[in-house]
């Protein structure tokens, strides 16, 4: 891929305008408030695009991709079936709490609901999985820039981590937020133009359905494998993603949706900005709107770079393998950019995915300094500073979290199974999470006992899972197996060292986790309450939905309603969900 | 918060999209071939021009009330 003036010109503009928002902000910034939380004072609007633009790390925009290529429209079931309704439940029901209740981070809440153990848990592995999330992001970028345009790593990961470092350490959230909404709004305009040309070159939808079947029924599955979301969830074999309905509902719908999107400090943090309660509520809700179209912006190029693929035939498209000779699908949406975007626009493209990259970290080192300085520097290490001292310890993490990522990306060069290790057992600590915020917000007997014993076994019946289960064709440990790994190394043959099930993809085998963690943990969590002291009613008042006052919409118009938008938003995921049927 | 957002984001899109519609007039037509014969810079320029316009525009007036 050739870059030309233009191109870099359009690169460097972003850079400027991306540092000029963090120095032009360091003035506003006087209070830890303000650089943690916004000082609670952002409109909804633009809470709502950061709420979505934090997430869209290279895992959305690269993964998406990839997985609209390996999986087709079935990949739309991550936004259609989990994201989208699981972003109108935290708006309407969760915010009231997040936000009501004056904390500052979702561990923070844990402490206020049940006890300091559970927060210190959840505290320590949320600020080690963020640094390690946005190393893994650095580590993502350095690779592909280098692929796709023959650019150093160390010169992309210092340039891109050094940027985001100046504007988080100037600005701190606010900085953040606004540079999301930027990069929003770029990333939209990037992709947008790569969805239009790929849909006409295609011959518009049923064109490329009909490209599509040709890829579905060379890989074995029914003709419209690609193109229906839910036709061919009757059994786990009759679709690429090796997933059944149940599994698909229960274990991505429901629980790792609603546990990513209601738990996750991450974009929590974003709607904690808000500068009122309804504000807060709308967040999610708004951001729900453009975040079902992106769909069209990120999984419809993949399908267009494997309809190509089959359509051209092996040497029409140059798509980059991977080490073990098969396709690199993370390179699909790279590959459409460079196939259908002449030099100008294809600065704007490659920018638009450099944001992403940009955006994903900043989200992760705004809540990693945020739990750090709060959760932990203050919990545990010195209580009754000043605020400006918080302020500098919330300055410093930031710098410190950065030089960690950094070093995880050079880590990931040289020991990538680590950390894929890593990422696991962070899943695993995360399958649960859900349960207990559940049982928190919405049962008061639940109790602080209760709660930990729940997280810690929902942790281990995850890690029981991944040792007990295998995913069919796995090749690394990383996959599962443990115990029959055990078992055949120490030569010993009974049924603990064996594989008790053999899932027909890693995806199924995910989903299924996600459900045996959480039910553990909602299970564990309500048991242990009926033996433990509950707390009394007066200390859980504005922390669980019986002892709280219902909020009041003190919005004018009605579309401003957070229940009237929430619905609004389920009518419109439904209706995408009967198009792309 | 000290700035309203609608300005950077506003003067950004302004700038990229006038840079971009103008490339596209001048620069070697054959470059199109990829984008399917369209002149997706001049057009998208256009696009983004008009944009960033709309932000500004929606900037001035917020300030003025």
């Amino acid at each position: 891929m050739q870059l030309t003036n233009v191109d870099w010109a359009v690169m460097a503009i972003y850079f400027v305008f991306v540092l000029g928002i963090g120095v032009w902000l360091k003035k506003s910034i006087k209070t830890s408030s303000d650089f943690f939380l916004s000082g609670r004072s952002i409109p909804a609007w633009i809470t709502g695009l950061a709420f979505i633009s934090a997430n869209l790390g290279a895992q959305e925009v690269i993964g998406m991709g990839a997985q609209g290529a390996k999986y087709g429209i079935m990949t739309s079931h991550f936004y259609w079936l989990g994201a989208i309704p699981a972003m109108v439940f935290v708006g309407i029901f969760m915010m009231p709490f997040y936000y009501g209740s004056k904390v500052r981070s979702v561990p923070e809440y844990l402490k206020a609901r049940f006890d300091e153990k559970t927060r210190g848990f959840n505290a320590l592995t949320f600020a080690a999985m963020t640094v390690l999330s946005s190393g893994v992001s650095l580590y993502a970028m350095g690779l592909l820039l280098r692929e796709l345009l023959g650019w150093d790593f160390d010169v992309s990961v210092w340039v891109a981590a050094v940027i985001v470092l100046v504007y988080i350490f100037l600005g701190g959230l606010t900085s953040a937020i606004y540079n999301e909404v930027l990069q929003f709004f770029l990333i939209v305009f990037g992709f947008l133009p790569l969805a239009l040309l790929g849909l006409r070159d295609a011959g518009g939808w049923s064109g490329l359905k009909e490209r599509l079947a040709g890829v579905a029924t060379a890989n074995g599955f029914e003709a419209g494998a690609w193109t229906e979301s839910w036709q061919h969830l009757n059994s786990p074999t009759a679709n690429p993603m090796g997933v059944e309905w149940f599994g698909m509902a229960m274990g991505l719908g429901f629980v790792l949706s609603f546990g990513y999107w209601c738990t996750d400090f991450l974009v929590v943090q974003r709607a904690m900005a808000a500068d009122s309660m309804s504000a807060a509520r709308r967040t999610p809700l708004i951001a729900a709107v453009p975040k079902m179209f992106f769909p069209f912006l990120v999984i419809l190029p993949g399908m267009f770079a494997i309809a190509l693929l089959h359509h051209l035939g092996p040497g029409g498209l140059d798509w980059p393998k991977a080490k073990d000779g098969s396709l690199n699908y993370d390179m699909a949406i790279p590959l459409m950019l460079g196939h259908y975007f002449p030099t100008g626009m294809l600065g704007i493209g490659l920018t638009a995915l450099m944001a992403s990259f940009m955006s994903g970290m900043a989200g992760n080192v705004t809540a990693f300094n945020t739990v750090w300085t709060y959760d932990i520097y203050q919990a545990y290490i010195y209580r009754n500073a000043s605020d400006q001292h918080y302020l500098w310890v919330g300055r410093l993490a930031t710098v410190f979290g950065i030089l960690i990522s950094i070093a995880a990306a050079y880590v990931a060069t040289q020991f990538n199974n680590i950390m894929d290790l890593l990422q696991l057992v962070f899943a695993f600590v995360n399958a649960p999470l859900l349960a207990t915020f559940l049982l928190g917000m919405f049962w008061k007997r639940a109790t602080g006992h209760a709660a930990f014993a729940g997280l810690i076994l929902g942790t281990i019946a995850a890690a029981l899972q991944h040792a007990w289960t295998i995913p069919a064709g796995a090749t690394s440990l990383i996959k599962g197996g443990w115990f029959a790994a055990i078992g055949q190394r120490l030569d010993i043959s009974n049924p603990v060292f064996s594989i008790w099930h053999t899932y027909p993809s890693d995806m199924a085998q995910n989903f299924w986790k996600a459900i045996f963690a959480w039910t553990t943990c909602f299970v564990v969590t309500i048991v242990v309450s009926l033996f433990t002291k509950p707390r009394e009613d007066r200390e859980l008042v504005g922390l669980v939905y019986s002892l709280t006052e219902k909020p009041k919409d003190d919005a004018k118009t009605w579309y401003a309603r957070p229940a009237t938008l929430g619905v609004i938003v389920l009518v419109m995921c439904v209706v995408l969900n009967i198009i792309f049927w | 918060m000290g700035l309203d957002i609608r300005i950077p984001i506003g003067a950004m899109f302004a700038l990229l999209g006038a840079i971009l519609a103008v490339f596209g007039i001048f620069a070697d037509q054959a470059i199109y071939a990829k984008s399917l014969g369209i002149n997706v810079n001049f057009w998208w320029g256009l696009v983004m021009l008009a944009f960033g316009i709309f932000m500004l525009v929606m900037a001035k007036r917020a300030k003025q009330n």
